[in-house]
Formats: structure tokens, C-alpha cells, sequence
């Protein structure tokens, strides 16, 4: 199965009640797959194609709030356009997931692979303090595997959780094992589990109101104070990554998505050299394996952050590391896949020798 | 005759009018002699009437009427600024027993809205639309709206709506009325006890056609807005009367029944 694929298949199954999207490549496969396989017949999900990205994001926000499980997907100027959206679900606390299939920019760049919307995942990208989960699968098994971890997180937390994947893991086929079919929410259910949701105001109950705004700065600060604190908490909670060859390792490499796939290359290469390298995979971007970065600045003698970009994710290892060791980036840009030799280059001339 | 006390009036046999109980008892916060406080109540008056209010979502817009759920007895979620239609459409589609509307203004939904506006129309949702056409941005101080006449004066047209300079005022009424989606379109006014009356019987029609699942309803009020057009309220009114109805007549505009 293509990555898009696996991940539009495991939206189904996690149990998905609306996906809402518009069409751009390298992520059109998710719409044109949810579409061939008539989910309205085989779970009762909704899948419509809005108007634009603006109008998908919003549908999501409705969908949300009223406590169903929904989604979008959309590659990077697809999702510069759903900011204000995935600002206003952070500021409502709504659930829902995004996918982001990124390719190359800034403006209409390239529809190939990239890693450069990592400053607007994690950072921020619409307007206010907030932050989302955000998932980097390295694998069409991940990218199956995400969409239900996703719509879990969401929920836990009830805030937007992003999969930041790239136009390379979208279009790849791979082999995936797939869950099984997880029933969509019940009505009772939705009423138990998400007591907030718009699901219509009865007798029983003060009504329902979802909304970002609060024009009492005293009261609009507290709801800051407690967003921090769900952000604070899935730093302690969530923080996911991989090591890979790192109990003996001199040197590190840091990478996550496609670039991680290509590092464990370069780090087979060197260690037959004789260089011992490993790699940290960091699977959530926000909340950031900050913890274990800094630990191993302890063990290494110098990092190198391998990404598809000119150098984000390099800002969060070198707040992690300080100026303990030193830290490098390598990366390609515009669409580019950076290849085994160039990493292992890089790794040599800019840390090793340099 | 013998006196009529307080307690006299109070029997339930001598009550001639009560607020309905779908609205709340939060003061409204709009200006003296607004028409959004009218139409908030018809609005929840019909919910009313028809028993639904366990079963009915609406949707606020970014406007005056932003805290409309602050007044409104329902459940309700605040949209971003013109993208009621899409949160709407997703609403209704994900919870098809349920009654769905968006209460919107004339900036929302004819000018940073018209794309949500137009689509969620010609889909053909099955929801209802109130859309207040005031002429003008009221809750950012009285700014051109798309709706705005030729030659009418807002903060940013202080002159006068020149046409060849900043475009003509938009009929989305007229427009939405050409999309096969909608199925009953019609331009009202809550100024006066007749017209109130008759935009009530607007807005229960569009909500029996969701009941039956007939399409997209759209029930335009041309409202004034005192404080943008720097007018007070009977002087608003009047204007209204002598250059907003010309230029938006009242009446039904479809219906298809
Ligand atoms: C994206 C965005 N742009 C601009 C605004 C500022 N804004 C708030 S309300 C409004 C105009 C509202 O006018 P209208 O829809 O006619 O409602 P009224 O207040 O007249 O009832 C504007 C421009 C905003 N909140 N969000
Ligand atoms: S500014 Fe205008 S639209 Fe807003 S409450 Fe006042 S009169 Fe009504
Ligand atoms: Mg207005």
C-alpha cells in the first residue's frame, strides 16, 4: 500500500466519522482512496471535498465539536491555508487530526518531498500560544499507525494532532498490517466520553458551548494558563522517539521521517568503517525528545541533524544540547532526498573533522 | 371596577407576551434599537414553537452577533470570521436528525465568507442561514461592507461608496437564489410589529424545509445599524426604509416548494 493509502485505510478503521479535504498532490491518494472505498457504506463515515482548504479545516472544527471523530489531509500550501482553523480547534480544545504531506516551498515550490514545515508544525503556524501533537512517521506502517494514535491523542487531550509526513512516505509502498475495524461512536457514547460536544441542548443539562473567544483578559489568560499546562503535561507524557546503534556511539546523528530512513543508511555505512554512529529518531516533534537528546550530548563527541530543509529541527537539538558538543546540520532543500554517502560525508567533514 | 393588582396581571390566564425561555436572561449587549436583538428572538422563538431545542446546533459568525450564544438557550460553537457555512455543513452531515443553522452578518458572509456561503448553497445543505444585512461592519466601528449602497458613508468610504472606485454593493441574495442547492430564499425586515411577524413565518418555513429535508433555506433581514450609520434609532429606521429596501427589495425570492 502507498503511505496516503495505509493512512486513509486506518482512518476507517480507527473509527473515523468525517474526513473533509481538497485535493493537492503528493496527498490527493487520501480523498481518491476514502472515496473508492464508499466508507459511508462500509462504516457510515462522511467524506466530503470542500470548497478549499479554509472550508475542510472549518468543517473539521464543526465535526469536532460535536465530539466526532474527524480528520483532514492536505501537503503544505494546503495547510498554510488551514492556520486560522487549526488555531481556532487549539483555542476551542477540540480533537481532530491532520495530515500533512510536505513538499517543497516556500510559495508553490515543488510537489516533491520536504521536510520544511517544521518550524510551522511545531512552532506554532496560526496565530497564539498554542501547540499540537505532532506525529513524524518514518514508514507506511507508521503512516497507518498514526492516524489512530492520533485520533487517540486528540481525544485525550482534546487538542489537534498533527502527522507530519512527507510526499515521500505518502507516495512509498510499503507492506502494512493494518487494525481491525474499531466502530465509530455511538451517540450514548458521545454524550459520556465528550460531555462538552454540541450534541443539542437538553433539560437536563446547561448547553453546550464551543468557542475561542473570551473577551475577559483575566479569563482569557487562565485559559492560556491551562492550555501551557496540557501542553506541559504531554511533555511528560507523550514524548516519543527512536535509538537506533546509540549504547556505544561516539558520534549521533539526529533525523525523523524520510531523513531518519536515509541516516540509518549513513550509519551502517560508517560503522563498517569503523565509526561508531548512532541515531535518535525523534517521533513526536512537539512534545520534542529534548530529554534524551541532552543526555546523549553527555555520551557524543559531536550531532549532526540531517533534514530535508535549510535547518529547523536543528534550533530544538541545539537548545537540548547547549554548547556542550558540537552540532551541525546537513540537509537538501527544494524536493530533494539527501542520499546515504552525502550524510556520511557530511558526518565526516562537519563533525568528525571538523 | 375593582383595581387590577400586580398579582392580577401576573396570572398565567392574563399573560399575553413572556420571552421565550431559549432565550437567556444575559442583557443584550448589541446597541439600543438594534434589529440582531429582534431577530435573536424570532429565531428562538420558532426553536420554540416547534419544540426543538435538544436537537438544534447553531453557529455564530465573527460580527456584532459573535456572542450570540451568549443569548441563545442552545448549544452552540463560534465559528472563525465567514466560515459558519463550512462548520455547518460538517454539523449537519455528521448528525443529520439534528436542526443546523448559521446566524451571520453581512461582512461574514458576503465578503470573507462568500466562497463557504456560495458552496454550502449550491451543495444544497440541508441547514438554514439567517443572514443580517445591516449595510455596513458594525462591531469593528462601521467599515464598508460588501453590502454597502453606492454614495452610503462608513469609516472607510467617508466620502461616499464611489462604485468605480471600491465596487458595487452585492446582492448575495439574488445570487445564492440562482443555485440549484437552495430552496427557499427570501429578504426580510424586523422593524416594525408586521415585518417581524412575517419574518418569523420566514424563518419557521426554512426550518419545517430542513425538518423535511428539502435543502438550504436562506432568510436575508435587512437590519439597520444605528451606531455604524451614526444615526439614532428612529432615524435609522427611516433611512433604512428609504434606501436599503429600494435597493433590497423585501419578499420571497424563491421558493420551491
Ligand atoms: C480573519 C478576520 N478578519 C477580520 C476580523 C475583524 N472583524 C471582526 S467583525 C468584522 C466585520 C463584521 O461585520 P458583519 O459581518 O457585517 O457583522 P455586523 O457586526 O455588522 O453585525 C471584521 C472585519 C476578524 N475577526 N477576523
Ligand atoms: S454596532 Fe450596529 S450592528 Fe452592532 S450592535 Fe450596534 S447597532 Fe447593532
Ligand atoms: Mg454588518
Amino acid at each position: 500500500m502507498k503511505g496516503n493509502e495505509a493512512f486513509a485505510e486506518a482512518a476507517i478503521r480507527a473509527g473515523a466519522d468525517g474526513y473533509f479535504g481538497y485535493p493537492i498532490t503528493p496527498q490527493s491518494e487520501v480523498m481518491e482512496y476514502l472515496m473508492a472505498e464508499k466508507p459511508h457504506e462500509r462504516t457510515g463515515m462522511v467524506v466530503l471535498q470542500a470548497e478549499s482548504e479554509v472550508a475542510a479545516i472549518n468543517m473539521v472544527y464543526g465535526g469536532a465539536a460535536c465530539g466526532k471523530r474527524v480528520l483532514t489531509s492536505s501537503s503544505s500550501p494546503g495547510i498554510s491555508l488551514k492556520q486560522e482553523g487549526i488555531s481556532y480547534i487549539a483555542g476551542a480544545e477540540l480533537p481532530c487530526v491532520i495530515l500533512n504531506v510536505v513538499r517543497g516551498g516556500p510559495g508553490l515550490g515543488t510537489i516533491q518531498p520536504s521536510q520544511s514545515d517544521y518550524f510551522q508544525s511545531t512552532k506554532g503556524g496560526g496565530h497564539g500560544d498554542y501547540r499540537m501533537i505532532v506525529l513524524a512517521p518514518s514508514s507506511v506502517q507508521e503512516m497507518a499507525d498514526f492516524a489512530r494514535l492520533g485520533f487517540d491523542l486528540a481525544f485525550k487531550y482534546r487538542n489537534p494532532v498533527l502527522v507530519l509526513s512527507d510526499g515521500a512516505i505518502g507516495q512509498m509502498m510499503e507492506k502494512v498490517e493494518l487494525d481491525e475495524q474499531r466502530p465509530r461512536f455511538t451517540e450514548e457514547e458521545i454524550i459520556k466520553n465528550t460531555p462538552w460536544a454540541t450534541t443539542g441542548k437538553t433539560k437536563d443539562r446547561e448547553r453546550n458551548i464551543i468557542t475561542s473567544l473570551d473577551l475577559d483578559s483575566a479569563k482569557q489568560e487562565l485559559h492560556n494558563h491551562a492550555l501551557q499546562a496540557k501542553y506541559k503535561l504531554m511533555q511528560e507524557q507523550e514524548t516519543r522517539f527512536e535509538m537506533i546503534s546509540c549504547e556505544d556511539a561516539d558520534y549521533l546523528i539526529v533525523a525523523y521521517g524520510t531523513s531518519a530512513r536515509i541516516s540509518q543508511k549513513a550509519v551502517d555505512l560508517l560503522r563498517a568503517e569503523g565509526i561508531r554512529v548512532g541515531l535518535l529518531r525523534p517521533i513526536t516533534l512537539f512534545p520534542f525528545p529534548t530529554e534524551i537528546i541532552s543526555k546523549l550530548a553527555d555520551q557524543v563527541k559531536g550531532i549532526l541533524t540531517v533534514e530535508m530543509s535549510a535547518g529547523q529541527m536543528i534550533e530544538d537539538v541545539k537548545l537540548a544540547v547547549g554548547c556542550r558538543v558540537k552540532v551541525e546540520h546537513f540537509g537538501r532543500m527544494g524536493g530533494i532526498i539527501p542520499s546515504p554517502t552525502e550524510v556520511v560525508e557530511a558526518m565526516k567533514t562537519k563533525i568528525i573533522g571538523g | 371596577m375593582a383595581e387590577i393588582t400586580k398579582e392580577d396581571i401576573r396570572k398565567p390566564e392574563n399573560l399575553i407576551y413572556k420571552k421565550t425561555d431559549l432565550l437567556t436572561d444575559k442583557p443584550l449587549s448589541y446597541c439600543p434599537g438594534c434589529g440582531h436583538g429582534t431577530a435573536h428572538r424570532i429565531v428562538m422563538e420558532v426553536l420554540e414553537e416547534m419544540d426543538i431545542q435538544d436537537k438544534t446546533i447553531g453557529i455564530a459568525p465573527v460580527g456584532c452577533s459573535v456572542l450570540a450564544y451568549e443569548f441563545m438557550n442552545i448549544d452552540m460553537q463560534q465559528a472563525a470570521h465567514g466560515r459558519a457555512p463550512a462548520l455547518a455543513t460538517a454539523v449537519k452531515r455528521l448528525n443529520p436528525d439534528k436542526f443546523v443553522f448559521t446566524y451571520q452578518g453581512d461582512g461574514d458572509l458576503a465578503a470573507i465568507g462568500t466562497a463557504e456561503t456560495i458552496h454550502a448553497c449550491n451543495r444544497g445543505e440541508n441547514i438554514v442561514i439567517i443572514f443580517i444585512n445591516n449595510g455596513i461592519y458594525g462591531m469593528t466601528g462601521g467599515q464598508m461592507a460588501p453590502t454597502t449602497l453606492p454614495g452610503m458613508k462608513s469609516s472607510t468610504s467617508p466620502y461616499g461608496r464611489d462604485v468605480h472606485m471600491m465596487g458595487n454593493p452585492l446582492k448575495m441574495t439574488e445570487l445564492v437564489a440562482q443555485l440549484p442547492g437552495t430552496i427557499y430564499v427570501t429578504r426580510q425586515a424586523v422593524h416594525t410589529p408586521a415585518n417581524v411577524r412575517k419574518t418569523k413565518k420566514a424563518i419557521r418555513k426554512a426550518f419545517e424545509n430542513q425538518k423535511l429535508n428539502k435543502g438550504l433555506s436562506f432568510v436575508e433581514i435587512v437590519s439597520n445599524c444605528n451606531s455604524g450609520w451614526k444615526m439614532n434609532p428612529v432615524q435609522a429606521n427611516e433611512w433604512m426604509v428609504e434606501n436599503m429596501f429600494p435597493f433590497y427589495p423585501l419578499g420571497d425570492i424563491k421558493v420551491n416548494d
